[in-house]
């Protein structure tokens, strides 16, 4: 398993996450995002692609 | 000895091409060459927050600076070093330092540059928005009550008219033939998107052309200095700066005398191997690939996800070429774009700009800021859908739709 965090300062819910990782990341009916912290290795890929298209950056994997 | 790819342009798309070839498996040299002195940085701040407050030059850079992926290790970098010269067949680069490089593969990720109004006029007091020292130049001219005049109502032109007014200047958008952002979101929001800009203080010019730029002339053989612009109608508006946001250049010079088609980018298959040429793939806003989705033909993109998405399609496509293995086949990607003017959000995913048919799904595209949705279809199919300030969950409901209308009978991965 693996985990990952979301600095809620810094996430503007753009819901970008949630389109490369939808079983990590998704977006409530309020716009809010919500996530699992911890997640299957098999899901690292679509995890450093949330990543990389977080327009603001808000998403560090921990190790 | 190591093999080499040498990536051309340090910018997002350089940097998702280096770490997409060593996610292909690329364990030998990668050298990216950037014209920049900065290391990979994003651009959308430069429009918004950071041409709002960008702080020091320091604070700026930290805030836009791309974080790179852990993985991602061993990569070369030569920055402030634009590529002047390539000859494709015998694989060498020449830079503007003079010095040449061999390599094996190469990545063009050289992007865009802003296009200018054309007409003549001395450049003191005119501004373009693309790099991190654009935004902070144009944020010294952002005083309070500063007439600044924005030329093109595209997403640039609309969030710096956005920005300028917040930060208390008088604002004048002159559109050209399209209302603001006409030509990706459609009449109706673009209408509607006019109301709202012009309720919040932007004074909006539909229709009319800058036919002249005006200058003070000091007599003193001084620097001329921009002072407004003339329209095409004749009206003359004063400035005490204008930003021309009237689109963009592909920066591929370069690589002239390769016989490449380089009509309007870099043109690609749907691979991203460029035509023409062999180990050569091109990433970001400088491609020029078939639109799978739409089978409307080769374009470009120019959005936040583009260089991602080339990359992931670019490199295991290189990486195969070199090493003599079969090509993956490519996903056809996705586009995504968003933009931010006066605290709402307009998401768009698709592509909009090609449709021939626009249908409101929620909401009323002549009052954006109450929360709308638009479906854009071509020839009867969904290909893109557009909100505007809604909650994050109706995009992505709506990118499902538009997923799920698949590809049209006519997709295909040649270029042509
Ligand atoms: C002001 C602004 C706001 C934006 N806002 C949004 C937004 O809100 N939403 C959205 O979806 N998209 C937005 N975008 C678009 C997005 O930023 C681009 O799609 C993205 O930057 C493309 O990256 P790229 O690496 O392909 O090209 P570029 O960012 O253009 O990078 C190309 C790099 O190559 C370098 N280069 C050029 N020629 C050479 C050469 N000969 N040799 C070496 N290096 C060279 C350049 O200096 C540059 O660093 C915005 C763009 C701008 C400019
Ligand atoms: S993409 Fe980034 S800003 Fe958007 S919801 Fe995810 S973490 Fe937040």
């Amino acid at each position: 398993m693996k985990t990952v965090d979301v600095d809620r300062s810094l996430c503007d819910n753009h819901g970008q996450c949630a389109i490369a990782a939808p079983e990590v990341f998704r977006m409530n009916p309020d716009g809010v995002l919500e996530y699992e912290p911890t997640f299957d290795d098999s899901l690292l890929g679509e995890v450093e692609e949330a990543i990389d298209v977080c327009p603001v950056q808000a998403i560090f994997l921990k190790d | 000895m190591a093999r080499r790819i040498a990536i051309a342009g340090a910018s997002m798309g350089g940097l998702r091409a280096a770490e997409q070839l060593r996610s292909a498996g690329w364990e030998e040299e990668i050298l990216v060459i950037g014209g920049e002195i900065h290391p990979p940085y994003k651009r959308p701040p430069l429009s918004k927050e950071v041409l709002k407050s960008p702080g020091s030059i320091e604070e700026a850079l930290a805030a836009v600076t791309l974080r790179q992926r852990r993985t991602a290790t061993g990569i070369d970098w030569k920055l402030g070093a634009p590529v002047t010269g390539a000859d494709l067949k015998g694989r060498t680069l020449t830079l503007a330092t003079g010095e040449q490089l061999g390599y094996d593969g190469l990545v063009v990720a050289t992007g865009l540059r802003p296009a200018r109004v054309r007409v003549p006029g001395p450049l003191h007091g005119r501004h373009v928005i693309r790099t991190l020292e654009d935004s902070l130049g144009l944020h010294r001219e952002l005083q309070p009550a500063a007439r600044i005049v924005v030329v093109g109502a595209g997403f640039i032109g609309c969030e710096a008219a956005a920005t300028a007014t917040l930060l208390g200047c008088r604002v004048t958008l002159i559109e050209g033939s399209t209302g603001p952002m006409q030509r990706t979101l459609g009449r109706e929001l673009s209408e509607g998107m006019r109301s709202f800009l012009t309720q919040r203080g932007v004074e909006c010019i539909s229709g009319e052309r800058v036919a002249a730029f005006t200058w003070n002339d000091d007599g003193a053989g001084g620097t001329q200095r921009c002072t407004g612009v003339r329209l095409a109608g004749g009206r003359e508006v004063q400035a005490d700066a204008v930003i021309e946001a009237v689109g963009s250049t592909p920066n591929v010079e370069w690589l002239a005398g390769n016989g490449l088609d380089l009509s309007d980018g870099v043109l690609c298959d749907g691979h991203l191997r460029v035509l023409e040429a062999e180990h050569v793939v091109a990433v970001g806003d400088v491609a020029r690939y078939p639109d799978r989705r739409t089978g409307t033909g080769p374009r470009r993109v120019e959005h936040w996800a583009t260089p991602a998405d080339t990359a992931k399609i670019a490199a295991p496509a290189l990486v195969a070429g070199l090493n003599g293995t079969e090509t993956p086949e490519p996903v056809a990607p996705l586009p995504a774009f968003w933009t931010d003017i006066f605290g709402i959000r307009v998401q768009g995913v698709g592509s909009p700009a090609v449709a021939d048919r626009i249908e409101v799904l929620e909401g009323d595209p002549s009052r954006p800021a109450d929360g709308a949705a638009l479906a854009y279809y071509l020839g009867g199919r969904l290909i893109g859908a557009v909100t505007s300030a809604l909650p994050a969950d109706r995009q992505l409901h709506y990118r499902k739709l538009v997923t799920e209308a698949g590809l049209p009978a006519s997709s295909q991965l040649a270029a042509v």
